[in-house]
């Protein structure tokens, strides 16, 4: 069931065009910032090779524009989540799934997976950018594995926050701003004092796989938060 | 204890469900049986569309149960559902599917075998829609797809909102023949604000009116009715002793409307016995449509 629900969704998107222009913009941007720090790596190239040790050109190009791809994702992944639920309940076509022998729990599941799909080719096209770079030299695999799985956690994070938000509408654009505006705020959360607001915030964590670390408890961070928002948004749609 | 009787195949005792301090639908009991087409009428806003959603498990009952072939919908959704065909006033349909594409989807998500497809098709009149896309079809041919959607499992209730809204009259046709002929193998509930739909269709009808069941019985009797007004009326008992009148149903006002079998009618006796007892026989009518008759005097506003 969760496969069928999935396939359909993963398709939708496939085949719908805004779909398709949200990537392209979010392709023409990544490939700007990734032109520009690989410029400016050309430029200090010859400077770098005094130093004692380098920074090579993983983390010079490919650590910020994982870092850039992340806060995109912060903005564009609520466009789709929004589709998810409260489009489904404006257009009225959620009593298909809900008189069906489907559970909340499966809808959820079906739907998350689907959205999954479309965002690891997401994630796969930024990779990809990143390996034109063995055109002209080599680059760090261990940094570059931290900053995929780094930035495959954001997203499916922030996908799992966007569609508990979906759950709460029928407005999709409510659904929209209030995915954005929760994530920035998250976001931002980091810049208050203490521990827990740097703990609770997605930043800090995402940052450690950004360097090249992986730490469990970064891990299980996200995961917690997936597993949290999925559970909320089954709960949702079973008191409806 | 009670011996479940097999033919039932759904069942509704006191659903209720309030917005806040309106309430939407009050108590309402259903009972539904194989080989039985139940027509919803009421007037827009009466509770039609939201009791349907309550007996699908579309929208919670603030009380009351549901079970659909002895299975609690609520304890047990995921079975009862599997028995459940539904078609909501406004068609599921997404509508940047193409058709077929759509169909399978349903089947796949009501786990009903694929090569059956090209069958529901033919039965819906949609073998040349395959594979148009659902968002560019006539709101006939989408009622059609609705349809297809709510049948394609063979399911042994179905509950159709309005399914002949948006059509024209041959597509009325033709969808009624499907639904009398769909509603010979299981049970069919159909809610609908057309008379003659019910008449010509359902073999029973529940009229609902803010919210509450306000009359129930069965269209074969009403085709053998007089509806007679009093201005001092008598009591049921008193009616219902007259010779031939096999029911009576108080209407408000001291308007009642007599059953009788078919060939003893009792106008004769009645209007002898009101002059008699002074009862002030006011109006008295052979009861053709007489559901028409029913519906204007309980759904009447401010009466």
């Amino acid at each position: 069931m969760i496969r069928i629900i999935a396939a359909r969704e993963a398709k939708a998107l496939f085949s719908s065009p805004q779909a398709w222009i949200v990537f392209a913009i979010f392709q023409a941007i990544l490939a700007w910032i990734f032109l520009a720090r690989l410029d400016a790596f050309l430029g200090v190239q010859a400077k770098l090779q005094h130093l004692v040790n380098p920074p090579g050109v993983t983390e010079w190009i490919i650590a910020p524009l994982f870092s850039a791809a992340s806060m995109i994702f912060l903005m564009i992944i609520p466009l789709f989540t929004m589709r998810l639920i409260a489009e489904e309940a404006r257009n009225q076509t959620l009593p298909l799934l809900f008189s069906a022998p489907v559970s909340s729990l499966e809808i959820v599941l079906g739907k998350y997976l689907g959205l999954l799909v479309f965002l690891c080719a997401a994630i796969g096209l930024v990779l990809f950018m990143a390996l034109t770079l063995l055109l002209g030299g080599k680059i760090d695999f261990g940094l570059l594995f931290s900053n995929v799985l780094g930035l495959f956690f954001a997203a499916a994070s922030f996908a799992a926050l966007g569609l508990y938000i979906s759950c709460l509408t029928s407005h999709p654009y409510l659904a929209g701003i209030g995915g954005i505006g929760a994530l920035l705020g998250l976001w931002a959360v980091r810049f208050g004092s203490g521990g827990f607001f740097r703990a609770i915030s997605p930043s800090d964590h995402f940052d450690r796989f950004n360097q090249g670390l992986v730490d469990t408890g970064d891990i299980a961070y996200f995961l917690l938060a997936i597993v949290l928002f999925l559970m909320l948004s089954a709960w949702r749609l079973e008191q409806r | 204890m009670e011996i479940p009787d097999a033919s039932l195949i759904l069942e509704a005792r006191g659903l209720s469900l309030s917005y806040g301090a309106r309430i939407a639908v009050e108590g309402v009991t259903l009972e539904l049986r194989r080989g039985e087409v139940l027509g919803f009428l009421g007037p827009n806003g009466a509770g039609k569309s939201t009791t349907m959603r309550m007996l699908t498990g579309n929208l919670r009952p603030d009380s009351g149960t549901v079970s659909l072939c002895g299975i609690d919908l609520w304890k047990d959704p995921l079975k009862a559902k599997a028995r459940l065909g539904y078609l909501p006033e406004t068609p599921p349909l997404y509508r940047d599917m193409k058709v077929d594409d759509y169909l399978k989807f349903a089947m796949k998500l009501h786990r009903a075998m694929q090569d059956s497809l090209p069958d529901i098709k033919e039965k819906c009149g949609l073998q040349d829609a395959g594979s148009r896309l659902i968002g560019s079809l006539s709101k006939g041919y989408q009622q059609r797809v609705g349809i297809a959607q709510a049948i394609l499992h063979n399911p042994d209730v179905i509950i159709l909102d309005e399914p002949t809204s948006g059509l024209d009259p041959n597509q009325i046709r033709e969808i009624r023949a499907l639904i009398r002929e769909i509603g010979n193998r299981c049970g069919v509930i159909l809610s609908t604000h057309i008379l003659s739909e019910v008449e010509s269709l359902c073999d029973r009808v529940e009229i609902l009116h803010h919210g509450k069941q306000v009359y129930k019985g069965s269209l074969e009797g009403s085709r053998h009715a007089v509806e007679v007004g009093f201005k001092h009326p008598p009591s049921i008992d008193e009616l219902s002793s007259i010779h031939g009148i096999s029911k009576v149903e108080a209407l408000s006002d001291g308007l009642f409307i007599l059953r009788h079998e078919e060939k003893q009618n009792p106008t004769e006796a009645l209007v002898a016995l009101a002059a008699d007892k002074g009862w002030g026989l006011t109006r008295i009518a052979p009861s053709r449509g007489s559901l028409e008759a029913v519906f204007a005097e309980l759904t009447r506003e401010g009466s």
